[in-house]
């Protein structure tokens, strides 16, 4: 496996290889899955398309519906004005969704179509809307695609009144479904009443029930968006996804937000509750500290199975920063943390985070790959693996246990429905991390050192 | 109002006007149906694009070779391990297949041109690697930007002596992956294909067309090395880029997809005189026919005897297996959307099993792949396919051999009809099937509702969709990670395999008890109010 990558590292400027980031457009898509009636909309050649809807299909075996405006060679000629025109009339006639959503790609962006030219000579039916992001695929990730496409929700739609509704405006960053429904149980647990945009919740994890729903029950309400401008705060998780949507609503009606780690682990967990006390003037419930505490039972239970293990973690940068903040809260190191996505503001809080712990030998680097990933495992080895399906050729190469958690994982079942945030996802990854060491060990110890309890 | 009308109807004059050329219902043994035009935006279909049909279908499945993709990240990303062509590394040789090499373009290399940076990464990738050979794929913007592909490819051979190849396949070129296997097949001919000689050691075949999913080449290469035959190279699943140098060493091209390989077929046929056979290893009937297909054109009385003993020892080996799927899936009906071959030969497959075929449809097959090879004369290519290099080439003096000639191949044609013969997928299709080209999702949906089929085979895309509606869907790209399903072991897996997916227990539960049967109880009272309510 991986059999031609030499230990040996080169200095590369120009190749990527086996990169740990996907382009902008995908993140797009799922953001405007998690819109209510929303047609996701690809405007350039229909690979892209299918490619992006492919990805979505098999990390959450679900239905991943959208559309495309089948650039031919003509219309990078021509441009795609009259495509999308066509493509709009064609949806609405054919879907009836209540919203498109489009988003571009390298081809669109490259070519230079005026999008929001071509939108506003579209006669639109009545009710029914149609709005854009740019998201060209040689700027950042997919990342940056999906807060371009939260931004784009929050520019196309948001109004004010002038009057403030009380809620709170709350962007969960490019998460699963499970941890956009345990960030709305503890909003609930909190009493606050919220807005969550987007919410794949019931889209991308619906249920089966002998009859296929197009636009399933979930979803941000169009309505929702358009309210944003009344709320009182917004809650970024994540500051890579999700502060471009919170800082274009402070832009335009000077709401004003709040970034925070994605809440994995307990250190980010707590501040998200004590920020959600802060806004709600409330106590915080009997039922979250009664978790929490049975995340630090567990964690000081098990402590010896995984106190001073080195992880390589790999993925979005959000995730990573979260995760190798719970791994240093737990005593592990995170001795390479590798993301795709090119931001120096990456290094930086990685830098902090090392410096917070006071641990020393950690490399964290941003704009990276899987390739440069297993070298510096060839060269100093890791005890765990933390990341989405691609990293599992690594595993395999040199034998190490991988707990998979982020985007795309492609290779199991079960985990979009699953949280990774709050205590309970806290103590479900601390579930999956055990697993994979003990199980190790239970597979590599001579017979007579074999336990029956541990 | 016919079937294909019913749906047709709620579309737009002009979307109608349209899908009325290519929905239809088969009237007699072969109707016309328009294919291989543009999307329609908007329509959500299934198609993929250029780059897909040249990258991730044709060249992926090279082991042997850097396939570097020139272009943002996205394209490569994709392309990268999502299609199950299975590999092993041949002895000394490493296997990229699974590694993803991307220029990774940023915004500057859009703005100052990208050539720069994919020099720089050849550089790099010769420092770390050292192939033997590069192949780079373009992508969308890399034809916009105007990068010079083709002068830094003949630079590469000056500066390293490997063999270059650049395929200009940007996702917007013609209307579907099939553009990009018309470029790949063009480039291999000019530049691969005929450059090793060779000399084949027995009867010997190249297998065209063959991505080796799931394993499907190495099937039909253990049955055709059981029979004596000496596979030269197969394109290009498992494939190496000195096997595919020699393939021109081969007595007879086996075509498993037409689509994609056709062009070489011919080609190979003008330059080097190599005859071809349109194969069929998919279903038990049809690899039994191809093989006899096969013994017929080397006329071999030795190699006849050795196909019919070899025949009858797979047959017995599976006998038992196959008829007990048999009397698991006899009557059920299904639906096909595949591709551009796979629509086609799982007909065959399934009618192994006692299954029907309702429906078919093709994402990129051309009319010829419907209809058969005798309407290509009356094909007329539209302005969107205009810029699809034809190639023309000539017979290679030196290299040029017949194992039969022409004149006995054409009286051969007469019993074997897929002898340099295509005949379509239609003349195996009853009358009154609902045939859909560049099927979307709204016909998708409507057709499973009107047909209720008992299994749907398409793509990851439907899948899940098809599913919701409750009724099985197996995917006949990937296999659901299973297979192989080629040749006659493949024929047992793939009744394992749909048997286990229409009887698995789950489908039982999907409606709630609550949903049937009442659960609230309750007594009726007494009036205490002098009967008013």
């Amino acid at each position: 496996m991986l059999d031609l990558t030499p230990k040996e590292i080169k200095e590369r400027k120009a190749i990527t290889i086996n990169p740990s980031k996907t382009c902008q457009p995908v993140g797009a898509m799922y953001a405007a899955l998690g819109v209510h009636n929303c047609m996701p909309h690809s405007h350039g050649s229909q690979g892209c398309c299918s490619y992006h809807r492919t990805v979505l299909a098999r990390h959450f075996k679900e239905p991943a519906r959208a559309t495309s405006s089948a650039f031919s060679e003509g219309a990078c000629v021509f441009g795609g004005g009259s495509n999308i025109k066509t493509a709009v009339k064609n949806i609405f006639d054919i879907y009836d969704p209540e919203i498109i959503a489009v988003h571009t790609t390298c081809l669109s962006e490259t070519i230079g179509d005026d999008l929001k030219g071509f939108i506003d000579a579209i006669d639109i039916p009545e009710g029914k809307y149609v709005l854009h992001a740019n998201t060209p695929s040689y700027v950042g990730s997919h990342i940056t695609g999906f807060a371009n496409m939260v931004a784009g929700f929050i520019n196309g739609l948001s109004k004010t009144t002038g009057k403030k509704n009380g809620k709170m405006c709350v962007i969960p960053g490019f998460v699963n479904p499970g941890d956009m429904r345990e960030v709305k149980r503890l909003l609930k647990l909190m009493g606050v009443d919220f807005t969550m945009l987007p919410d794949t919740t019931g889209v991308l994890d619906a249920p089966m029930t002998g009859k296929y729903e197009m636009y399933p029950k979930g979803g941000t309400k169009i309505q929702d968006i358009i309210e944003l401008g009344d709320c009182e705060k917004t809650l970024a998780l994540g500051s890579f996804a999700s502060e471009a949507g919170a800082s274009a609503l402070e832009k335009l009606y000077k709401v004003p937000y709040t970034a925070l780690k994605m809440p994995i682990g307990i250190g980010a967990t707590d501040e998200l509750i004590m920020e959600l006390s802060k806004f709600s003037k409330q106590e915080v419930p009997y039922e979250i500290e009664e978790e929490r505490g049975q995340l630090v039972d567990i964690m000081i239970d098990s402590h010896q199975y995984y106190d001073g293990k080195k992880v390589a973690l790999y993925g979005d940068p959000d995730v990573l920063v979260a995760l190798s903040k719970f791994l240093l809260e737990l005593g592990m190191i995170p001795k390479y943390v590798i993301t795709g996505t090119p931001s120096s503001a990456f290094d930086k809080q990685m830098k902090a985070l090392f410096e917070e712990f006071g641990v020393e030998g950690c490399i964290a680097k941003q704009d990276s790959d899987l390739f440069e990933l297993h070298q510096l495992i060839k060269n100093e080895p890791v005890d765990l693996l933390m990341g989405g399906t691609h990293g599992k050729y690594i595993a395999r190469a040199e034998d190490i246990p991988l707990v998979r958690i982020g985007f795309p994982v492609l290779d199991r079942y079960v985990h979009p429905y699953m949280p990774t945030v709050g205590y309970r996802g806290a103590m479900r990854l601390l579930e999956l991390m055990l697993g994979a060491l003990m199980d190790r060990q239970d597979r590599d110890v001579k017979d007579e050192d074999f336990e029956l309890v541990m | 109002m016919s079937k294909v009308d019913s749906v047709l109807d709620k579309y737009s004059a002009k979307v109608y006007k349209n899908r009325k050329k290519h929905v239809i219902e088969l009237e007699n043994q072969v109707d016309e149906i328009d294919a291989n035009r543009r999307t329609i935006p908007g329509m959500m279909n299934h198609r993929g694009c250029c780059y897909a049909g040249c990258k991730g279908v044709v060249l992926g499945p090279l082991k042997d070779i850097v396939l570097l993709t020139h272009g943002p990240i996205g394209c490569g990303y994709y392309s990268w391990g999502t299609r199950r062509n299975k590999a092993i590394p041949q002895k000394g040789d490493g296997n990229f297949i699974q590694y993803c090499f991307t220029t990774n373009l940023g915004e500057s290399d859009i703005v100052f041109g990208g050539e720069k940076k994919l020099r720089a990464a050849i550089d790099e990738i010769v420092d770390i690697f050292h192939p033997k050979a590069i192949f780079i794929c373009a992508t969308c913007p890399v034809g916009l930007i105007g990068d010079d592909l083709p002068a830094v490819a003949t630079e590469v051979k000056q500066k390293y002596g490997i063999e270059c190849i650049s395929f200009p396949c940007e996702g917007y070129k013609g209307v579907s992956q099939s553009a990009g296997h018309h470029i790949a097949n063009n480039k291999l001919i000019k530049s691969v294909i005929g450059t090793k000689e060779y000399t084949p050691t027995a009867h010997s075949v190249n297998i065209l067309g063959e991505y080796n999913i799931g394993g499907d080449a190495w099937e039909m290469e253990r049955i055709l090395k059981r029979i004596g035959y000496e596979v030269i190279s197969v394109m290009t699943g498992d494939g190496s880029i000195d096997d595919i140098r020699r393939a021109h060493t081969a007595e007879l091209n086996l075509v498993q997809c037409h689509r994609s390989i056709n062009y070489i077929a011919e080609m190979m046929k003008i330059q080097y005189g190599t005859a071809w056979i349109k194969a069929d290893f998919i279903g038990v009937d049809c690899t039994v026919k191809t093989l006899r297909d096969m013994a017929a054109f080397f006329n071999d009385p030795e190699l006849t005897a050795r196909t019919e003993a070899v025949i009858a020892e797979e047959l017995e080996d599976i006998k038992e297996e196959m008829e007990y799927y048999r009397s698991k899936l006899t009557g059920k009906k299904a639906c096909l959307f595949v591709g551009g071959s796979r629509s086609h030969h799982y007909q065959m497959l399934l009618k192994d099993f006692g299954i029907e075929t309702l429906l078919a449809g093709y994402e990129f097959a051309h009319r010829d792949d419907y209809e058969g090879r005798e309407v290509i004369p009356s094909i007329i290519p539209d302005a969107d396919l205009k810029n699809i290099e034809v190639l023309e080439v000539e017979k290679i003096e030196g290299k040029y051999k017949e194992y039969r000639p022409q004149s006995e191949i054409d009286e051969l044609h007469k019993e074997v009809v897929n002898l340099e013969d295509y005949p379509g997928m239609m003349p195996d299709m009853k009358k009154g099937s609902v045939i859909i080209d560049d099927f979307n999702h709204y016909e998708t949906e409507e057709f499973l509702k009107m047909l209720k089929p008992d299994i749907f085979f398409s793509g990851i895309k439907d899948k899940f969709v098809i599913q919701k509606e409750g009724i099985l869907s197996r995917q006949l790209h990937s296999y659901d990670y299973s297979g192989p399903y080629a040749g006659f072991k493949g024929a047992v897996n793939f009744g394992r395999d749909v048997t286990m997916g229409l009887y698995t227990p789950a489908w039982g539960f999907t409606v709630a008890p609550w949903k049937t049967e009442s659960i609230l109880e309750g007594t009726l009272l007494e009036a205490t109010n002098g009967g008013e309510v």
